[in-house]
């Protein structure tokens, strides 16, 4: 049987092998505690994101995480004995998050952030196998992945970029942040988006959290070049963490919905200790970052800036204006970051699609400028919120908008 | 002067740019199909269609509309010969107070016009958007369904 596996495994199969661990926990092996200590880890992993498809069942698998070498479908982490994790020992489960190699000895394709997940604690990776092994098995086939890189050459990434280990604490530190630098590292995996990725796919280590992107989406820097107008402070991130709404800060949109809907149902404890983490990554400035000098004075104004004006006046700040404490307030514009990243795209799927709860979810509500503004409209109003935040302008954005449009038909 | 195309017939508009379309049509046209609810584009009530979207006409200024055809509730069909998703909410009785109504209808409008074919689960996230304060959901949802069909067996018959 492992030689035929290894057949399958194809090359290294020397250094990789199935382990033989014996059959996986009955469920009625795990208690309560750890199954809750697990939910709260898979909710503070946003795991249900990747893991679940579009009106699918929570962690059936089938979701699909497009790269630039193609995509990769999540897989079922239900215990179904055929489609998901129901053949799985903790000790395959344990080796798959550690070090990035799946049932069959295969390497794992670092679209699954075990680069992150390999500083995750023994104990820890306990409690999420008792979560997942306790959900209702989903017999689902996710689609096969469509990644032109064959497995093989994963072994040659990870020997570049991946740096198998379990995390360390510094004791000298503040416990809160080392337990918020040990969730957000590990399963939180924040910088899987907001650090910036090398040609390979590979996180920049020297540029830590300076900002990246994710599925159409820019994840703003969190560290030192963060252009947030608003400093963010440990409470207000906090806030923003659990609720996806802070004062004076943005609305969480885009795939942070989905962190941040999970991160409600984390105790707060842990929250706070993330927040104060994410935020002693911009330690190094000092006060509220100095909003570049606004520009232009009326008279300086290109065409597509009145117009732009014009649309704002008439279509945004009846909200905007109003500041966010009134009935049916938004945030004021020049608080906001999305006109301030380096790139329109958030700016833009914020007007064309607006934000929408969840149905059920008590939350905000903007709503969707799609069928309103046409994209010569759209562009001049994303121009002109560019020009105010007295950021130099961003280049093609209607090339933007049109890409946005694209990716919602 | 601002030109705008107004179910199908071009007219003259003397306002400020900026004037949310609601109040041009309610104000200076005399078409009070739409509703002023919120006025945030939070609720519907003002929902009328752009160039086939169904948009809230309280935060779109007249200023943003060119040339492209708006058309509200009125341009539907009239009291004596109603189109088919007026009769299919007369024929449902979908209206309480009525006040969300024409918006509904111009959402549902805009959709089966895109796709009359839609599911039941379809309707339901489409029709989300717009919402309900005294309480005939299940008839509005009826109504459309059974617009639906009417819009779909007239598409078949020509």
């Amino acid at each position: 049987m492992l030689v035929l596996l290894c057949a399958i495994a194809g090359a290294a199969c020397s250094t990789r092998t199935v382990i033989d661990s014996g059959a996986p926990a009955a469920t009625t092996a795990f208690p309560k505690d750890r199954i809750a200590k697990g939910a709260t880890l898979a909710a503070i992993g946003d795991c249900a994101s990747c893991h679940t498809a579009k009106d699918g069942k929570p962690y059936a698998g089938g979701f699909p995480v497009s790269t630039p070498f193609g995509t990769v479908y999540g897989t079922n982490l239900t215990p179904d004995p055929a489609t998901g994790l129901g053949r799985w020992s903790e000790a395959e489960f344990r080796r798959a998050l550690r070090e990035g190699i799946g049932d069959h000895g295969e390497h794992l394709y670092p679209a699954f952030p075990y680069d992150h997940f390999t500083l995750l604690h023994d104990d820890d990776i306990g409690a999420l196998y008792a979560f997942l092994m306790t959900r209702d098995p989903v017999r689902n086939e996710v689609p096969a992945n469509t990644v032109i890189v064959p497995r093989a050459f994963v072994a040659v990434w990870k020997k570049l970029y991946f740096h198998p280990g379990e995390f360390r604490a510094d004791p000298s530190r503040d416990p809160r942040l080392v337990r918020g630098e040990y969730l957000a590292e590990s399963l939180g995996h924040c910088g899987a988006c907001h650090t910036p990725r090398n040609k390979l796919g590979a996180e920049k280590k020297d540029e830590a959290y300076a900002g990246g992107e994710v599925g159409g989406w820019h994840a703003p820097a969190l560290n030192a070049g963060s252009t947030s107008p608003a400093r963010w402070t440990a409470d207000a991130m906090t806030a923003y963490l659990s609720t996806g709404i802070a004062d004076d800060h943005a609305i969480a949109a885009g795939p942070m919905a989905g962190v941040t809907r999970n991160l409600g149902h984390v105790p707060k404890d842990d929250v706070e200790a993330i927040a104060a983490y994410a935020v002693s990554l911009n330690s190094g400035g000092s006060g509220a970052r100095a909003a570049p000098a606004r520009r232009a004075a009326a008279g300086d104004r290109a065409d597509s800036d009145v117009n732009g004006a014009r649309i704002y006046a008439g279509a945004c700040g009846d909200c905007h204006d109003r500041g966010r404490a009134a009935d049916g307030g938004a945030l004021p514009l020049q608080l906001a970051i999305a006109p301030t990243l380096p790139v329109p795209s958030n700016l833009i799927h914020i007007v064309r699609d607006g934000i929408v709860p969840q149905a059920g979810e008590r939350s905000r509500w903007m709503p969707s400028f799609a069928g309103t503004l046409t994209d010569a409209e759209m562009t001049d109003l994303v121009t002109f919120l560019r020009a105010n935040s007295g950021y130099p302008p961003w280049t093609g954005v209607p090339a933007a908008v049109r890409e946005a449009k694209q990716a919602r038909e | 002067m601002i030109e705008l195309n107004i179910n199908g017939r071009t007219q003259q508009v003397d306002a400020d740019p900026d004037t949310p379309l609601l109040y041009v049509l309610r104000g200076q046209l005399g078409l009070n199909g739409a509703k002023f609810g919120c006025g945030l584009g939070q609720c519907g009530a003002c929902t009328v269609i752009v160039d086939g979207n169904a948009v809230f006409s309280c935060i779109t200024p007249i200023s943003a509309l060119g040339t492209r055809a708006v058309r509200t509730v009125e341009g539907l069909g009239t009291i004596d010969n109603p189109g088919p998703m007026q009769r299919a909410f007369i024929e449902e009785q979908a209206a309480q107070c009525g006040y969300c109504i024409p918006g509904m209808m111009m959402r549902a409008q805009a959709m089966l016009e895109r796709n009359p074919n839609v599911s039941e689960a379809e309707i339901r996230k489409t029709m989300g958007v717009n919402l309900c304060r005294c309480g005939t959901h299940m008839r509005i949802l009826k109504a459309v369904g059974r617009a639906a069909n009417a819009m779909k067996s007239a598409k078949g018959s020509t």
